[in-house]
């Protein structure tokens, strides 16, 4: 089976033994992506890195992936830099940008446009966020940490936890945790609890899950705690976010109930869901986890551009 | 006696049991504008035996084909067409609601990247059948009261 070619939009376009293929290839990239060994994979190719929205951790690890494949890389950093700004469309930009480069690897503030640029281009495009869409490579990263920690995902009990009503991370990583066989509970206070389409999907694909509304309810019997950010402007006022904010920052107090190889992850950047006092506690992952977006999109634009 | 309010056509298209008031909307959808010049009934909110009230279409002289009507689904999903061939109905069925909905509805996300001045057509494909449901093709958005919509 090969992904030569394919475009990457949404964690749904591939099946589970392509996101095995992913995740393989990307355990044999990790010395490469720490910088241990050299590699020119990617030699004399071009990655055109469009980010039109700002992003720290995604861009630069896709940038990094494609150096440290001994590959190019062009950027637009910001609609500012780009002809957005001077009415281009999308299409004419993407068509421009197949023209200079190998790859393309796309985030844009409107939903859809990974999509519409996968139509327009003839090179592979991956999706580095749309909007509220999807974020596929950073469920990769997710899956690929918690393999790394867990070995068979099918066996894990995860617990995610945050905003999950807007949190486009948590969408894309249910899905995939449902259709590889993880059981999941979905924690959150109810006006920002996990949104129906998901559910309805999860049910058709009968994954095993149940919603909580408390965290510590389910830490001891949890293998994995994902946390994500409940932002303040989902709320009508500030009393209730604080209020609700309040009972989901995890401590390394709270933490003492739970499996010794518990791990706690988080897409970054947090705010206050992780207390720092975590981050010396053998179960905090997230910076691994953030690490992880080298090797992952290594793995990608080395499957997708492979002779 | 029957009461006749447009009278039969001798050859041609009758698309019956549209749902009430949605007549004139389908026309467009059917390319059927001011430059039409063939003849043309249409009668709004009529007692129907199924349905409580239905508009019904009749074009002369043209007969449509599967794939032109079931682009009317979006509208009026319970629609009946019958090809008329000198007087008598030769073909009847029903509308389907097509795989993939094309240009006639807009996406429902205001955020959705079709909504701005890119050069792409809405594309709405089927995500779920019983009940059916159609999700954006670029932005993944699952798409209710398509009606409201048309573009």
């Amino acid at each position: 089976m090969s992904l030569k070619g394919r475009d990457i939009v949404a964690i749904t376009d591939l099946d589970i033994n392509e996101i095995e293929i992913i995740l393989k290839e990307a355990e044999r990239m990790v010395p490469a992506a720490r910088g241990e060994v050299k590699n020119d994979l990617l030699s004399g190719k071009i990655l055109a890195s469009l980010f039109f929205e700002a992003s720290t951790r995604t861009r630069l690890s896709f940038e990094t992936a494609m150096h440290r494949l001994g590959g190019d890389v062009i950027t637009i950093a910001g609609q500012e830099g780009s002809s957005l700004i001077k009415g281009e469309t999308l299409a004419d930009t993407i068509r421009m940008a197949e023209g200079y480069s190998d790859i393309i690897a796309i985030r844009h503030p409107k939903e859809g446009a990974a999509r519409l640029s996968a139509t327009f281009s003839r090179i592979p495009v991956i999706n580095g966020g749309d909007g509220a869409g999807q974020h596929p490579t950073q469920t990769l990263l997710d899956l690929f940490t918690i393999q790394q920690n867990h070995g068979d995902i099918s066996k894990l009990h995860v617990t995610i936890g945050g905003d999950l009503k807007y949190g486009r991370t948590t969408h894309s990583l249910s899905l995939a945790l449902g259709r590889m066989g993880a059981r999941m509970t979905f924690v959150a206070p109810k006006r920002i609890q996990m949104v129906d389409h998901i559910l309805d999907d999860l049910n058709r694909m009968d994954a095993s899950f149940e919603m909580a509304y408390d965290i510590k309810d389910t830490i001891e019997d949890t293998d994995v705690l994902y946390m994500t950010r409940i932002q303040k402007e989902r709320f009508p006022d500030v009393e209730e976010y604080m209020k609700v904010a309040g009972g989901f920052r995890i401590t390394a107090e709270m933490l003492e109930p739970a499996k010794k190889n518990m791990i706690v992850m988080h897409p970054l950047p947090r705010v206050d869901e992780i207390h720092f006092s975590v981050d010396d506690t053998p179960h905090a992952k997230y910076f691994q986890q953030a690490f992880n977006g080298v090797p992952v999109r290594m793995a990608l634009l080395h499957l997708l551009l492979e002779e | 006696m029957k009461d006749v309010r447009i009278t039969p056509i001798k050859n041609g298209t009758v698309i019956d049991h549209i749902k009430p008031g949605m007549a004139l909307k389908i026309l467009p959808l059917l390319n059927i504008d001011q430059d039409y010049n063939t003849g043309l009934s249409i009668a709004m909110y009529v007692q129907s035996k199924k349905h409580k009230l239905k508009d019904v279409v009749k074009i002369e002289d043209k007969e449509l084909h599967h794939r032109e009507v079931n682009r009317l689904a979006v509208i009026t999903p319970n629609a009946s067409i019958s090809i008329i061939r000198d007087f008598k109905v030769v073909d009847k069925f029903k509308i389907e609601l097509p795989k993939v909905i094309e240009g006639i509805v807009r996406c429902e996300n205001i955020n959705c990247i079709t909504n701005g001045k890119e050069p792409v057509v809405s594309k709405l494909v089927r995500a779920q059948e019983d009940p059916v449901k159609f999700k954006c093709y670029y932005c993944g958005r699952i798409q209710n009261d398509l009606e409201k919509r048309i573009i």
